[in-house]
């Protein structure tokens, strides 16, 4: 399998007035294509941080982050918003939908920033990844008249409106009742299956086991990869292929 | 990054909140129709000035006693009473090839009475040629005849106004009336000229100039000498010909003693034009003002906007937009704001200058409704440059947030 993420010894200082806090201290690992990874830590432990440096919205003080070979810490803004456009997609605990749109203008806001975009093709895309989420009945519901767990899967189909090569979910459970947590683990596992690259962030066990691989980090370092001999294979929701 | 995609969103984000976004335009609203509405109101009253002295016709030339500079008004304007043009000297003019006819003028004040009707008016000594300088018509009787002009004959013509409200309905000729204490025939009645801005001729009487400086004022200079051209091309000719005469029976050798003004019609509206010009100018910079106040209000509703949508901004990051998107965002929002505001305020201006003209028509002025497409694309320009001036530090600032702050942000 081929490398799309190369992390080689990335650290993040914050400086607060006069206190530098040292956030990560020098993190290295490897991610393949096709790969379905949690990041694991308590709070405080970096693993935002990190996962905010894998989708090119922060830069680490020092280190080497190559994406499918590139090196990124060489890029500028553009080229990093080209990147978070093209080839990331989000998914934030909290949704992040703007209430005021649509469920299909929500999911199709990232088209927005992409260079050259069909906007039918995308439109069609949209609705039917919705459709498969099983909200095909409400393209033009607003969020907040959305359940948390409908929300979260409008976000996902956010996240892979634009075809995005590597998904980024922070807590994408941590709102959620387990019933609707498993539907959108299911659904994870399911697009991971489909040769998706996934990188979750969570705090919980239970919720990592359902990754194919483990990467603990505390106090800003890696202190555990391991990859998960019995994949927990989330079951319970209406998700259909 | 697609345009119409923002648009849409800036559309969305402003219908979002209605009330807010109707009041921060009603800043362009008010300034940009008031510009509108106040070069518009401006240029009628041009219109209306303009159209009131080419009514006299335009080939005419005036001569006003006393001298002047250039471009200035002479000092007979001011209230200054100056002997020096006298009756031979409009006799002498009308000798002058080109004129066609030519009427000194000598004006007083005086209280008119017919039985117990009085009224306080202003007659006007003029000669046979009058109706002919001024376009004038009667519309009964006779006007004065010529065997009348030399003559200190006691007849009388009367405007429009006076005659109804002497007379009323009934037949006013041959009825003698009173001028102070003097006894006039009535011999003719004017055609109804119309309202008009300086004094209305419909509430003046005439009676033959003689009469008026010997009778009535009891004096032998008159108030301004008024001549017909026959064309147009031969104004400028006729001009410098009536100063050499005028100089020349005023005995003049230096030119800087001259006691006399001579002034074509096209120099008086140039005159007029420049006031009024300068009049329109200085009213609109004014309105002006309230468009940069508006482009305050723009500002200060995009910052708090800014601020406000601190986690959207930062979701849009997140998303794929670069700094330049953001910045657009906004100043596509509050563009917008300003271009829907001057859209407003452009309909809404004319249609209170098209008020203003159809009052003045409705009262008889010759009132021109004039929005010209220079100052609604002018204001129109302005407006949108508003929206981009007061937008682009707000916007600034939106693209500038820190995306992991941002969504963060409660």
């Amino acid at each position: 399998m081929s490398t799309l993420i190369n992390l080689k010894n990335i650290k993040k200082d914050y400086q607060t007035g006069e206190v530098v806090t040292s956030v990560l201290k020098g993190v290295s690992f490897e991610i393949n294509n096709g790969e379905f990874v949690a990041i694991m830590g308590s709070s405080g432990s970096g693993k935002s941080t990190l996962m905010y440096i894998l989708g090119f919205l922060d830069a680490p003080t020092s280190g080497e982050y190559y994406f499918e070979g590139q090196d990124t810490l060489k890029l500028d803004d553009d080229k990093l918003a080209e990147f978070r456009s093209e080839k990331v997609g989000f998914i934030f605990q909290s949704y992040n939908l703007r209430q005021r749109t649509s469920v299909l203008d929500n999911v199709m806001l990232p088209t927005t920033y992409l260079r050259n975009c069909n906007l039918k093709e995308a439109e069609d895309n949209a609705v039917k990844l919705l459709k498969r989420v099983g909200l095909g009945h409400r393209l033009n519901h607003r969020p907040n008249q959305l359940s948390g767990g409908e929300q979260q899967r409008v976000a996902i189909v956010r996240a892979l409106v634009n075809n995005p090569r590597l998904v980024l979910a922070d807590e994408p459970t941590g709102n959620l009742d387990s019933h609707s947590g498993e539907e959108i683990m299911e659904i994870l596992q399911s697009l991971n299956k489909e040769g998706r690259t996934i990188i979750m962030v969570t705090h919980e066990e239970y919720t990592a086991e359902c990754a194919k691989r483990i990467i603990h980090i505390k106090d800003g370092m890696v202190t555990e990869d391991r990859i998960v001999e019995k994949q927990r294979m989330a079951r319970d929701g209406e998700f259909k292929k | 990054m697609n345009i119409f995609q923002t648009i849409k969103s800036s559309l969305t984000n402003l219908a979002a909140n209605k009330v807010r976004s109707f009041l921060t335009m009603l800043g362009m609203i008010i300034g940009v129709g008031s510009v509108i509405a106040i070069m518009s109101v401006g240029a009628g009253a041009q219109s209306l000035i303009f159209n009131e002295i080419s009514s006299f016709g335009t080939n005419l030339i005036g001569v006003m006693p006393g001298g002047s500079e250039e471009d200035a008004p002479p000092a007979s304007m001011m209230g200054a009473v100056i002997t020096t043009l006298t009756y031979d000297d409009a006799k002498a003019i009308g000798e002058i090839p080109h004129i066609e006819a030519v009427t000194p003028y000598s004006n007083g004040n005086a209280n008119i009475s017919f039985g117990d009707k009085i009224k306080n008016i202003n007659f006007i000594g003029v000669t046979s040629q009058y109706v002919d300088v001024e376009d004038n018509k009667v519309s009964l009787g006779r006007f004065i005849s010529p065997e009348e002009d030399e003559s200190t004959a006691r007849i009388v013509v009367l405007g429009s106004e006076v005659k109804d409200d002497l007379f009323g309905e009934d037949n006013p000729l041959n009825k003698r009336i009173k001028i102070d204490k003097t006894s006039f025939l009535v011999v003719g009645v004017m055609q109804k000229k119309g309202a008009s801005l300086v004094a209305s001729r419909d509430k003046e009487v005439f009676i033959p100039v003689k009469t008026a400086q010997k009778v009535m004022l009891g004096v032998d200079h008159v108030g301004l000498i008024r001549a017909k051209v026959d064309d147009e091309k031969n104004m400028s000719l006729v001009n410098s010909e009536i100063r050499k005469l005028l100089q020349q029976r005023h005995n003049i050798k230096d030119s800087k003693k001259i006691d006399f003004t001579v002034r074509s019609m096209d120099q008086a509206l140039d005159m007029i034009g420049t006031v009024t010009d300068a009049l329109n100018l200085f009213l609109g910079a004014i309105a002006a003002i309230s468009l940069i106040v508006g482009g305050i209000g723009i500002m200060n509703i995009m910052l708090v906007s800014v601020t406000e949508r601190t986690r959207e901004i930062g979701l849009r990051k997140a998303l794929g937009a670069n700094k330049g998107n953001i910045l657009t965002q906004f100043l596509t929002e509050s563009i917008i704001i300003t271009f829907i505001g001057g859209l407003i305020g452009i309909i809404g201006g004319s249609i209170f200058a098209a008020i203003i003209s159809g009052v003045a028509q409705y009262l008889g002025y010759d009132w021109d409704l004039v929005i010209t497409p220079f100052s609604v694309i002018l204001s129109f320009i302005i407006a949108v440059l508003i929206g981009i001036i007061f937008g682009i530090y707000p916007a600034n600032k939106a693209a500038k947030l820190n995306a992991i702050e941002a969504l963060r942000h409660e």
